[in-house]
């Protein structure tokens, strides 16, 4: 499961230019901040590497994977 | 997160900085690791980079001044050998001024861990030429282009003695934290070289202005320590080694000061 903590994304895009998959993609919706965090577009293609997690330099990204 | 202390995020870096990146290993490390974070003084000088444990880890931190952390975090750990001393600042801070503190600290093989992160650039004070700034690039303080060489940290610490040396960029985020793991565990002086995005002090005067950019530029140049054996010091130019350097045993500098210590006065 991917979760993301809208709130805390400064809208830096790299989880969305460097997933494998290309599952996160830039949302439409604004955060508090200003910024445009990403939402997962393809949760089912993800394969759970958690690169995303790693790289997220604001911790806004967690995989759960079961 | 139950490392962090969530009420402070997000961080105060700019967008795209890899500081939050560093901070991310640094965090998966302790938790890969099972370490409490009490057990943990971090250390650190005056820089972008040295805001990386300090406020967001729930550790023990201790700023110190511009380029002494090193010095400190001696101090640190022969009072206190029990306690994991990690030492993380920039390469202004580490390379640039407390130069000197580094070199000696891997010589003496003191038990500590250094994460130095390398993002070419004195970046909380607007961007003025480091020591591993590339040749080439402009800068606040060389506004044509910098005309040194570079320094290259990781291969000077393995010279000057460390136990543990190497170096990966916030791209490899997975040999990164490993890496981290090791260092913790590593008896003696271990050290990590970090090539870290500053697309704000460093980046925009070379058109490097994301995050991405950077990760991009490491994905790229990055090249394996065990496949540089056979290409010369040229071919290598423009690349950036990473990996590991030397994982090795030495004698270590607060056990020699302990047994001294016990021999002389008994205690
Ligand atoms: C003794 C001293 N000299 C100069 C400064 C000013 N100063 C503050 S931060 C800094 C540069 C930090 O660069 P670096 O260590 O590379 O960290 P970064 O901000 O790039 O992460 C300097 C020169 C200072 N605080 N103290
Ligand atoms: S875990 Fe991997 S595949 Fe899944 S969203 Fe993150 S980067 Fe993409
Ligand atoms: S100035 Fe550079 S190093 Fe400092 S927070 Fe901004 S991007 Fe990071």
């Amino acid at each position: 499961m991917i979760e993301i903590d809208e709130e805390l994304c400064k809208g830096c895009g790299i989880c969305t230019d460097f997933c494998p998959m290309k599952v996160l993609e830039t949302s439409d919706k604004i955060n508090k901040k200003g910024y445009y965090p990403p939402k997962a577009v393809k949760e089912d293609e993800c394969l759970g590497c958690r690169l995303c997690e790693l790289l997220c330099p604001e911790f806004a990204i967690f995989i759960i994977n079961e | 997160m139950k490392y962090l202390r969530e009420e402070i995020f997000p961080t105060k870096f700019c967008s795209g900085c890899g500081c939050g990146t560093v901070l991310n290993c640094y965090a998966h490390a302790i938790d890969e690791l099972g370490l409490n974070p009490e057990n943990i003084v971090s250390v650190t000088g005056i820089g972008c980079s040295s805001w990386i444990p300090s406020p967001y880890l729930k550790c023990d931190t201790l700023h110190t001044t511009h380029g002494r952390p090193l010095a400190f975090a001696t101090g640190v750990k022969i009072m206190k050998p029990d306690m994991d001393v990690v030492v993380i600042a920039g390469d202004g801070d580490i390379a640039g001024i407390g130069g000197n503190h580094l070199i000696h600290s891997a010589r003496r093989n003191l038990d500590i861990s250094v994460f130095l992160v390398n993002n070419y650039i004195y970046g909380m004070t607007g961007g003025q030429v480091s020591p591993t700034t590339p040749m080439g690039h402009p800068t606040t303080t060389t506004p044509y282009k910098n005309i040194e060489h570079p320094m290259k940290i990781a291969e000077l610490v393995a010279a000057a003695g460390a136990s543990y040396v190497a170096r990966w960029t916030t791209y490899n985020v997975f040999p990164l934290m490993e890496s981290m793991q090791n260092a913790f565990k590593k008896k003696g002086f271990s050290f990590i070289e970090i090539l870290s995005p500053c697309p704000v002090a460093h980046g925009r005067k070379i058109g490097m202005r994301e995050g991405q950019d950077y990760l991009n530029m490491f994905k790229e140049k990055a090249i394996k320590i065990e496949k540089v054996k056979n290409l010369s010091e040229k071919e290598l130019e423009d690349r950036i080694v990473i990996g590991k350097f030397v994982d090795r045993e030495r004698t270590e500098f607060t056990e020699s000061l302990r047994k001294l210590n016990q021999e002389r006065i008994g205690k």
